[in-house]
């Protein structure tokens, strides 16, 4: 049949084939808004003479991006969404519960082969379990939230092949920074990206997440990782591309001598090899995000932390999910962390998007284990941002500078 | 043919039936413009536009909001509107006064909510426009014209599911007036 990942979840919910360039109406399995996206979404649900919602079941709002409220401004945002999902039955999930990408694949909101819409730009991660994600903004998500349904152009897809074992202390984070540079920060636009290779293959939900996740700084509408080696804790029927699919553009890197990369400021593009920037002092260090703040990220962080003490740079960790603080105070990685002296605060996106708290100072370097370090992402445009993986992040804020984990 | 007339009075909400009115352009020859940049995101926990509108692209800017006039039109590099899919993003644009955006290309997302909100923008990929320049946008046939440099300039043609939802106004009056996609 020659398809593409994306043509073959497509076509299964437009319910006839389509192929790359096809304007299609496609029904939508689950939708998901945020504190940052849900209130406009509400509004354009109402001017739409909304009453009831397509299927409350598929519903969730998510209190993540200013979570707790930190003015009576946020307060009222968020108590709209209380009452709306209150009214209308649907899925809330309120302050502290976690990041949305992180609540809707903890508890299978998304499964593989799903078409999931999500009101944040970050949704492409729902293709690290083979569903088609894709980041929306409010009235098309108020639309789809009354209808089921939503209209899209199919994407063509860039297939990248990833060949060789990542050296030891390079992590996925690594590998999405080295393919943001190779593509550029628009290389993805209107397209689709799917991830394979052996390197792939390998790796762990979380690692996939990350990789996926990060196809929306290439402007990717989705980024499909190949099933192979999925490991869910239910059963699921994979979506593979056929040997014969299209693709506009195919790229295949070994990546087995790759370094631990570093986005610069003030772009996810500017990436270069860690040994260009090592020794730039930091003062603010942060563990979190839809990117990088789940288990393993934080067991790397409490690796490289044990036993030792930070001095000089404060380190703020905002765990991607009750859940993940869970199971990280259960086997010790939080005693560790906290001994270590990192500042735990609320789940949620917290620093990243700058809308509430850990602001950096006037001329602070930051070191980050999010993806975009746009000027004014994190709520001052005269901080510096450099992004990188939550292992180096650890071992930066220990040493005051841009260091390699041991 | 089908003819789709775009009366650009509609949008920037003039009293005249002009198709073509006349604004004026502020540039900003830069790639990569994001949403952090258009309306960061410390500013965007409200439902209130004018406060939107006072802080837009401020970052990139401090004088554009006190510049702009209702019914101008932004001008801008690559990849406009790259990064978050904040919706106040466009809404910042238009509340301020902004009636439409033209740039080489932009962010899917971004694109795809200006359409929704009924902001029109359109991708030119070479022109000549310079702040301060009169132009008219043409968004039936994708032309613009930049009247102080007599010069005209070939627009990308949009899906017609975009053309349906903007002679609409907006996703929410498509939706109103049908009810469902159609």
């Amino acid at each position: 049949m020659n398809q593409t990942i994306s043509e073959k979840i497509l076509s299964q919910h437009a319910g006839k084939p389509v192929k790359a360039g096809d304007i299609a109406i496609v029904r939508v399995d689950g939708v998901m808004a945020t504190d940052a996206t849900a209130p406009f979404a509400i509004k354009a649900f109402r001017q739409m003479g909304g009453k009831k919602l397509w299927d409350s079941e598929r519903v969730s709002l998510i209190i993540d991006h200013a979570s707790p409220a930190p003015n009576e401004t946020v307060a009222n945002l968020h108590k709209l969404m209380r009452d709306f999902s209150e009214e209308m039955g649907c899925r809330l999930y309120d302050i502290g519960e976690g990041i949305c990408h992180q609540l809707v694949v903890e508890n299978a909101h998304v499964k593989p082969g799903d078409l999931f819409l999500g009101a944040d730009s970050h949704t492409p991660t729902y293709g690290a379990l083979n569903a088609f994600g894709i980041g929306v903004g409010s009235t098309d998500l108020a639309a789809t939230m009354l209808t089921g349904k939503t209209w899209l152009k199919v994407p063509k897809t860039i297939k990248i092949t990833l060949n060789g074992e990542l050296k030891k202390g390079v992590t996925a984070k690594d590998l999405i920074l080295f393919l943001v540079k190779e593509l550029g920060v628009e290389g993805a636009n209107y397209q689709a990206v799917e991830f394979t290779g052996e390197t792939i293959k390998g790796m762990t939900l979380a690692s996939r997440m990350a990789i996926a996740n990060m196809s929306s700084e290439m402007g990717a509408k989705a980024g499909l990782v190949d099933p192979t080696g999925l490991d869910l804790w239910y059963p699921f029927e994979p979506t593979f591309a056929d040997n014969d699919a299209e693709y506009v553009r195919e790229l295949t890197f070994d990546v087995s001598a790759l370094r631990p990369q570093i986005a610069k400021p003030h772009s996810p593009e500017n990436v270069v090899a860690i040994d260009e920037v090592l020794g730039t002092k930091v003062q603010y260090a942060f563990i979190g995000s839809c990117t990088n703040t789940r288990l393993e990220d934080l067991h790397a962080a409490a690796q490289v932390l044990k036993g030792k003490k930070l001095t000089s740079t404060r380190l703020i960790i905002a765990p991607a999910s009750k859940k993940v603080f869970n199971d990280a105070l259960k086997d010790g990685t939080i005693q560790i962390l906290s001994d270590a002296g990192a500042t735990f605060i609320t789940s949620g996106c917290g620093p990243c998007v700058g809308s509430h708290l850990g602001v950096p100072g006037d001329g602070e370097v930051v070191i980050s284990s999010t993806n975009r370090n746009f000027q004014g992402r994190m709520g001052n445009p005269k901080a510096q941002v450099y992004l990188g993986s939550p292992a180096v992040v650890a071992a930066s804020a220990l040493a005051g500078e841009i260091v390699e984990p041991e | 043919m089908r003819k789709h007339l775009f009366p650009l009075s509609s949008f920037l909400n003039l009293e005249t039936n002009s198709d073509m009115q006349t604004t004026t352009a502020h540039v900003y020859p830069v790639d990569n413009i994001d949403t952090d940049r258009i309306i960061p995101g410390k500013y965007t926990k409200t439902l209130d536009m004018s406060a939107l509108a006072s802080h837009v692209l401020e970052d990139l800017d401090p004088e554009f909001s006190k510049k702009v006039q209702q019914g101008d039109i932004l001008v801008a590099g690559n990849n406009f509107g790259c990064g978050s899919s904040r919706e106040q993003a466009p809404i910042a644009l238009k509340a301020a006064g902004v009636s439409v955006v033209v740039a080489k290309t932009f962010a899917r997302i971004f694109y795809r909510n200006a359409i929704n909100i009924g902001l029109p923008v359109i991708e030119v990929e070479h022109h000549n426009i310079q702040s301060g320049d009169s132009i008219s946008i043409d968004l039936e046939h994708g032309v613009v014209t930049n009247h102080t440099k007599n010069e005209t300039y070939q627009a990308t043609k949009m899906p017609q599911q975009m053309i349906d939802i903007l002679n609409a106004g907006g996703l929410v009056n498509y939706l109103v007036k049908h009810g469902d996609y159609v």
